[in-house]
């Protein structure tokens, strides 16, 4: 090992000055800390979710009733499409990235993620993708071949404005962001757990997460390929879904649903992994069956990339192939079962607190259940010749991507809205929303099983009166309005919440390692870097077992001690100051005060994000120089960051400034809650 | 509980930091990064070649692969790039001895020869172009040039990227210490070579076996 | 699938694997020195000769493609395990690129069979 590390990096020329402490608006936008990255991805994303939501109040007002004159047909084209878009790329993608941004990091004992300028960068392309598909709607041309863009239809020739040049760029640019978060988590996660966190001693969580992130790191490659394939025939006249120059009209059915397929795996398995950690902590048992969770997860990825074509049984592929992709597709309801019935067996005999986030967990798994069934029902050729294309199949990934991610995820902003902000949502308006949202759920998706099979198909703007199709298409409206208002509920809740009392570390008496920390969270998470000795570590701090198994209060939590690790040179000193500040001014230690150093803020990656629509724009419009402009920006912040340091070493004048340093969050300065202010924590039922 | 000496604080200087970094594997974050993007690259240019392997002999008009394809010409052109990879291994070996100035010449070297295969691939299209094969012609001139430019412009980036190495060495401002950049370029560059050597069967040669 | 209450305490510290650990720089001893580098690349020129020789000739077509294929797994292999090192560093490096190449042949072989790209 090298004696002394030379370590020349003399500073980068740079045209602005790097932030160092920024504050406000300017903090936001340079920050690369892992929590405030999650807390972007989430509220921009509900923001999306909200959007997707009315795009789906105005298709349901508009199939409300016979003969709907709401939108006309080509309007309606751009509504369903920019619906489904949106919820898939811009919502329960993101909201899945915003949790486990947030929370993997603390749930392995981590300060940040692997690479935080990256992470940062990801949310950035993100939300700017998503802008920029939504400035179609400003032209006039908003995405309209479907979440699907089937070519040929939607070449040129077909084709001819710019919407499907909106839809390919923009989801170039999202996959941009899913494959560097992918890389970053996958990282992350491998080489940054704390000691003693072995892979078996993760939460499901981050488990599901890092299944999660391969699918997608192997998934994405695939699309942007379809995609470039369809920019180039629709740019530069290029031939590859240009039936009459000989092309297979298949090609892109097979390139986009190898990516699609895993696709829906990455929109569950996330949920999958907050429904594992929500039920434990809400009946008080560890997760039934660990290891088998864990496998099945594996194997629903591993299966995942095998079943593919199972979307496109009614397009000709011949015997064999149907019989094998039916096959593949039977078995993957084996893992997915075994999932279920663990999460039953954890609730079997448990003593259940039926709190929100129980409720929403308990909401996934039966309407993913409900959703599995019907998927099974598709693996089977010949049933699947009559429901597809109908409102069957629309039924059936509506309960799986709404009744299953969404509810999950919403389990999820229940369970977590302490550790992020303090705070507890209201239990109370919580119940209210699960409920109503559970019957207009229901209200709404449970009829379109019949409206299938009664021959109704998918992607039509309306439908003649006399085909029996129009009572429950009017119940699917009623209960599509159902649904947002729930929604309101929750946004009121939300709002609300912020005159709620401050709420201690552990609202939940809950089992992994972000609950040892305070609610939210400071800069640097851990003020020491825990040690694992077991799963579900922070309740094994808690508790012991007695001999029948149940939990035992320890009279002394069992924190495992710090070894000796004070020999390292350089500053040893590691204990809390806070002991010795006057009684007066009880405030959270900053990082500086541990000698903690984190990463640095950065504008490059935002700055390197903004390239990316300038490109597109640029190359859709045929306007070459604009988009040798984008190409540059991105290009010339890409060397900045590579030439910048992760962190700064600090000057002797920033730590004078610094000082009694300014938390950007006023509520850092916050004392464990007056418990009795806040919602219970927790004793058992 | 026993301890490991090897347990460190994380949080030591951030030269130490930045050295050393603690980590589950004792690998490094970057490195894991580059395979992990290397692994989903597989999955970019497997889907393009599948594309050209699709579309060979289903052209409905020419110009045909036999009827532009110059084997002799791309085999010089692969042995280039092929070569490249030696020097850019040369180029590390030369800087885990600490020796930047052969490091230096193994770096331009390959960037050299990358540019050469580069010049040999513009130079190939141009002759493709003057027989009639374009982009929109027929499906072997869209699967074909997507593919190879592709290729090509990975190699173009990797050519930048050689070369801002080359540059920050020879203005000093390479620490010895910083070995890991330059594999990392390294297995970036043996990626793009390893893909040629599939595109270079695939595409060239096995479609012209009679 | 027994209900798992994890009580092996001493795991952690009497298995090396989670240790915290610092990159080893030792490594690069076990690396091939120049000449062997040298070896390879000549290996690969030989490789790349011959199958541009056997192009030229007129065996049966099965056997002259298989036989490419097979010289170009060998060549990909060679870069691959020595100037990529995969054969002297972590096996978790060959696990991620040999995983993104399992799964793309795969596929996409599943993808090409099924658009019946053999009958041709």
């Amino acid at each position: 090992m090298a004696a002394v590390a030379t370590f020349d990096r003399p500073a980068p020329r740079r045209l602005f000055r790097r932030p160092t402490h920024p504050t406000g608006l300017w903090d936001w936008f340079t920050t690369i800390d892992h929590k405030k990255i999650g807390l972007l991805y989430l509220g921009t994303a509900f923001v999306f979710f909200v959007v997707g939501g009315l795009e789906a109040l105005v298709i349901r007002l508009q199939l409300g009733g016979p003969n709907g004159h709401v939108v006309d047909a080509n309007t309606y084209n751009q509504i369903f499409t920019m619906h489904g878009t949106t919820m898939i790329f811009l919502v329960v993608m993101p909201l899945s990235a915003g949790l486990a941004n947030y929370l993997v990091p603390l749930m392995i004992g981590a300060r940040d993620v692997a690479f935080p300028r990256l992470n940062a960068f990801g949310y950035w392309v993100f939300v700017i993708g998503g802008l920029f598909m939504y400035s179609s709607f400003l032209f006039g041309h908003a995405p309209n071949g479907g979440w699907f863009g089937y070519a040929p239809n939607t070449e040129k020739a077909f084709n001819p404005a710019h919407n499907i040049d909106f839809w390919v760029f923009g989801l170039q640019i999202l996959g941009i962001a899913s494959l560097t978060g992918a890389i970053n988590l996958i990282v992350t996660i491998i080489n940054m757990r704390a000691p003693g966190m072995s892979l078996m001693r993760m939460p499901i969580f981050v488990w599901m997460t890092f299944i999660a992130q391969f699918l997608l790191l192997f998934a994405i490659p695939v699309i942007t390929v379809a995609l470039f394939e369809l920019m180039f025939d629709r740019l530069f006249g290029a031939n590859f879904f240009n039936i009459q120059a000989g092309a297979d009209p298949l090609l892109w059915q097979h390139l986009f649903w190898i990516f699609g397929h895993p696709e829906v795996y990455i929109l569950i398995l996330p949920a999958m992994g907050v429904v594992s950690e929500v039920l434990p902590v809400f009946t008080r048992r560890p997760l039934f069956g660990y290891p088998v969770m864990v496998f099945s997860g594996i194997a629903i990825a591993f299966m995942g990339w095998g079943v593919w074509a199972h979307h496109m049984f009614a397009t000709g592929l011949g015997p064999v192939a149907k019989s094998a992709f039916a096959l593949s597709t039977m078995f993957i309801a084996v893992p997915t079962g075994v999932k279920i019935f663990n999460w039953m067996a954890t609730m079997a005999g448990g003593k259940i607190r039926v709190k929100a986030p129980f409720l929403f967990a308990v909401g996934f798994v039966t309407m993913f259940t409900i959703g599995g069934l019907s998927g099974v029902t598709h693996a089977i050729v010949p049933a699947d010749t009559q429901q597809t294309d109908t409102y069957y199949i629309v039924a059936h990934f509506h309960y799986v991507l709404f009744g299953g991610s969404i509810f999950g995820l919403f389990a999820g902003a229940y369970y977590w809205w302490p550790k992020f902000t303090g705070k507890m949502l209201s239990d109370r308006l919580g119940k209210w929303h699960f409920w109503l949202m559970l019957i207009g759920f229901n209200l709404t998706f449970g009829p379109f099983h019949i409206l299938g099979l009664q021959g109704m198909p998918r992607r039509i703007y309306r439908y003649p009166s006399g085909r029996g199709w129009d009572f429950w298409n009017l119940m699917a409206t009623v209960g599509s309005f159902i649904i947002a208002f729930s929604v309101l509920l929750f946004i009121i809740n939300a709002v609300k919440s912020r005159k709620g009392a401050n709420v201690a570390e552990d609202p939940w008496d809950a089992r992994t390692l972000e609950w040892s920390i305070p609610n939210p969270p400071p800069e640097y998470n851990f003020a020491e870097v825990p040690i694992v000795t077991a799963r579900d570590e922070v309740w094994h701090r808690k508790y012991g077992e007695d001999e029948q198994g149940r939990p035992v209060p320890r009279s002394v939590p069992d924190v495992p001690s710090e070894p000796a690790r004070l020999e390292v040179s350089g500053n040893g000193e590691r204990e809390l100051d806070v002991e010795e500040q006057p009684e007066e001014e009880v405030r959270e230690p900053t990082a500086h005060d541990l000698h903690i150093h984190m990463p640095t803020p950065s504008y490059y990656p935002l700055l390197a994000a903004i390239g990316l629509p300038i490109i597109a724009y640029g190359l859709m419009y045929k306007a070459w120089y604009v988009a040798v402009i984008g190409a540059l920006v991105t290009l010339a912040s890409v060397y900045g960051w590579a030439l910048e340091p992760s962190t700064e070493p600090e000057e002797p004048e920033e730590i004078a400034e610094a000082g009694p340093a300014p938390e950007p969050e006023p509520q850092a300065e916050l004392e464990p809650a007056p418990e009795s202010a806040a919602e219970p924590a927790p004793t058992g039922s | 509980m026993a301890v490991t000496e090897e347990v460190k604080t994380p949080d030591s200087t951030p030269e130490e930091a930045l050295a050393h970094p603690v980590t589950s594997t004792g690998l490094s974050n970057e490195k894991i990064a580059m395979w992990a993007f290397l692994g989903s690259e597989c999955l970019l240019f497997g889907a393009l070649i599948s594309t050209y392997l699709l579309y060979r002999g289903r052209s409905v008009v020419g110009p045909f692969p036999h009827d532009v394809y110059d084997i002799p010409y791309t085999s010089v052109s692969s042995f280039v790039l092929l070569m490249s990879s030696l020097t850019m291994v040369l180029a590390l070996a030369a800087m885990q001895r600490k020796d930047q100035r052969r490091m230096r010449v193994w770096l331009l070297t390959t960037a050299l020869l990358g540019a050469t295969f580069i010049g040999g691939q513009v130079y190939e299209f141009t002759v493709f172009y003057r027989a009639g094969l374009s982009l929109h012609e027929n499906l072997f001139g869209s699967s074909f040039f997507v593919l190879t430019g592709f290729h090509g412009a990975h190699v173009t980036i990797g050519i930048l990227m050689l070369l801002s190495l080359y540059t920050m060495s020879a203005k000093g401002r390479l620490a010895e210490n910083r070995v890991e950049t330059v594999e990392l370029i390294g297995l970036y560059w043996h990626f793009v070579d390893v893909v040629w050597i599939v595109i270079f069967t695939m595409v060239y040669l096995v479609p012209g076996v009679k | 699938m027994s209900s798992t209450h994890d009580t092996t305490h001493d795991e952690a510290f009497s298995s090396p694997d989670p240790a915290m650990e610092s990159p080893e720089p030792g490594v690069e001893e076990h690396y091939p020195d120049e000449w062997q580098y040298i070896k390879v690349a000549l290996i690969l020129f030989l490789i790349t000769m011959a199958e541009v020789g056997i192009y030229y000739t007129s065996g049966a077509r099965r056997a002259v493609i298989t036989l490419m294929v097979f010289m170009m797994i060998a060549k990909f292999a060679l870069v691959a395990l020595y100037f990529m090192h995969l054969r002297f560093d972590s096996k978790l490096f060959r696990r991620l690129f040999v995983t993104g190449i399992i799964l793309a042949v795969a596929v996409y072989l599943i993808a090409l069979s099924s658009l019946h790209v053999w009958q041709h």
